[in-house]
């Protein structure tokens, strides 16, 4: 059983590091895909299914199609790469930036306190789920709706008012 | 339900199951279940590829028909041979890869974009007791294994390094995208009035007669019928069939994306875009014809699966009429079609479907009213969206023709 969790860990994280090191930025998006779909294995693998078909539904299907969109209209020939390796000081920025995150992330899950036997995977049928999203949830669920709304039409108006001497290149 | 429950213990109902446990019987348990599953695909692979085979003989024979010459009938018996000979030849052919072209994506795409469709068959409930695997959230999985196929779609064009290829990879997925959206708002009804994502559980809830002849699909209600229609435009669409079929138009792009593909890689394309076509067509069967359920009580000696075939080989000669009849559109008359007609329609019909649930339990008088509420909101939105779009467009003269 970890032997298949390893698996699919090496999978996520090995896609996701070859995204970031090559320069076509449309392999990094098929790149990344792959990745997203090492996440959905996951969800399969701890018994989330709902999890991990919306998962491929909505980032195999819709975001990588977005992030498509956004490099094919964005650059302007297919030899078009991204900029080769920066100065020293971008990669300290990068180092802090993201030794900050990973730093929050690793404080959280230690202090978090994980049970240490296997507790048997709770049974949650896909309408359990859907009554706990129309009840106890259901502000969350409309507050998350709102700001993606809020995303859209921003989106919407930068890509529109090309007033400006400049145009807003790829804002994802 | 009594006769059913003695025409569902005949032999002949039964028999795939029986069939299964006789092959795999002998084996112990986690070698068992192993050889179950390999069963199983092998018998979707095998149904469905000579389905495939004989659909592309059925569709150059009725188009041939259709345009008032024989089609093929020079192979075996009427032409009953053409498809193996035409797999002979696909599979003797080069395989001409372009120096130009992105080596791994270019094999890649034909290979995960066939993957993704075959996947879509595994939550099919094919007759009684007939569904690969079980799911929870059956429809859901449906939909998800299929997004990578406009991925892979995209892949072949940019992969191809060509234009045309490149020209037709941005209509698909612009194409694909935009009927996505009605294709999943037009099966959300259907969700709501059964309340299961589950494939068997939409086929159980449309099980049973009314009055004893009128049976229990879900097409045969007001919403279910306007879902139905959407469902078959979008996911006609989706397979990227005339007359949708601008990503690979022969005239205007030399075949789009399967410009650079030849032998057997484009075999694969054809093969993942029927097997799509079957697949959106069965769960067209299941989410609203009532799956493997017999129209009517007395024909339920005949074999659920058998109904299934019969359906589900009556949209698939529905799609080849289509293409036989209908001229392809423009891309901005399918971008109208999708937003300002077909997804609107859907939204108007999810409130349709809501009304329907909760008056399930008006009767007498208040059903008329029901059915003529429900038949307003189908029909009134329909006539205004329709009005609304063609206005000043029709009806056309022909001053030179």
């Amino acid at each position: 059983m970890n032997a298949v969790l390893v698996l699919i860990a090496l999978v996520t994280v090995g896609t996701a590091v070859a995204a970031m090191s090559r320069r076509s930025l449309l392999h990094s998006v098929l790149l990344l895909t792959g990745s997203w779909t090492g996440v959905a294995a996951f969800y399969l693998w701890a018994g989330a299914e709902f999890a991990a078909f919306a998962q491929v539904l909505i980032y195999v299907g819709a975001i990588s199609m977005a992030l498509l969109f956004a490099v094919l209209l964005t650059r302007r020939s297919r030899v078009d790469l991204a900029p080769g390796p920066a100065p020293g000081s971008r990669a300290l920025y990068a180092i802090l930036a993201g030794g900050a995150v990973a730093g929050v992330l690793v404080s959280a899950v230690a202090r978090g306190s994980l049970a240490a036997a296997r507790s048997p995977t709770p049974a949650v049928t896909v309408s359990q789920l859907g009554s706990l999203l129309m009840g106890p949830y259901a502000a969350t669920l409309l507050v998350v709706g709102v700001l993606l709304t809020v995303a859209l039409i921003g989106a919407v108006v930068l890509a529109a008012g090309g007033g400006g001497p400049e145009k807003p290149g790829g804002a994802p | 339900m009594s006769p059913a429950a003695t025409t569902h213990e005949s032999l002949l109902e039964r028999g795939p199951v029986l069939l299964r446990d006789w092959l795999t019987g002998f084996l112990p348990e986690p070698a068992r279940w192993v050889a179950n599953c390999l069963l199983i695909i092998v018998a979707i692979l095998a149904v469905f590829g000579l389905l495939f085979a004989f659909l592309t003989l059925a569709e150059r024979k009725i188009l041939g028909r259709i345009q008032n010459r024989p089609g093929p009938n020079r192979t075996g018996w009427f032409g009953l041979l053409q498809p193996f000979a035409d797999g002979i030849k696909m599979l003797t052919k080069e395989d001409i890869v372009p120096r130009a072209a992105s080596p791994v994506l270019h094999f890649l795409a034909p290979v995960v974009l066939l993957a993704a469709s075959i996947l879509t068959f595994a939550v099919i409930p094919y007759g009684r007791d007939l569904v690969p695997v079980e799911l929870d959230a059956a429809v859901l999985y449906f939909f998800a294994a299929g997004a990578a196929t406009e991925l892979a779609v995209f892949t072949a064009g940019w992969a191809s390094h060509n234009k045309y290829a490149l020209l037709a990879a941005m209509r698909a997925l612009a194409q694909l995208i935009s009927y996505e959206l009605p294709l999943l708002l037009s099966v959300v009804p259907v969700v709501l009035a059964t309340g299961t994502l589950s494939t068997t559980g939409i086929v159980a809830a449309q099980s049973g007669w009314k009055w004893g002849f009128v049976p229990h699909w879900l097409v045969f209600t007001p919403w279910g019928a306007a879902a139905f229609a959407i469902f078959m435009v979008s996911a006609l669409a989706e397979s990227n069939r005339s007359p949708f079929d601008l990503p690979e138009a022969e005239s205007e792009l030399i075949a789009g994306h399967l410009t650079e593909y030849s032998g057997f890689k484009y075999a694969l394309f054809f093969m993942a875009e029927y097997f799509a076509m079957c697949a959106s067509s069965g769960l067209a069967v299941t989410l609203f014809l009532g799956g493997w359920h017999a129209p009517l009580p007395v024909l339920e000696f005949i074999p659920s699966y058998v109904w299934f075939a019969v359906k589900l080989l009556a949209l698939l000669l529905g799609f080849i009429w289509i293409r036989a009849t209908m001229p392809r559109l423009r891309i901005d008359q399918l971008m109208r079609l999708a937003w300002k007609f077909l997804v609107p329609l859907a939204l108007v019909n999810l409130g349709t479907a809501a009304f329907w649930s909760i008056t399930f339990q008006w009767e007498g008088p208040f059903q008329l009213v029901r059915w003529a509420v429900a038949a307003g909101l189908v029909v009134g939105p329909f006539y205004v969206l329709g009005r609304g779009l063609s206005a000043g467009l029709g009806p056309r003269t022909y001053r030179f023709a």
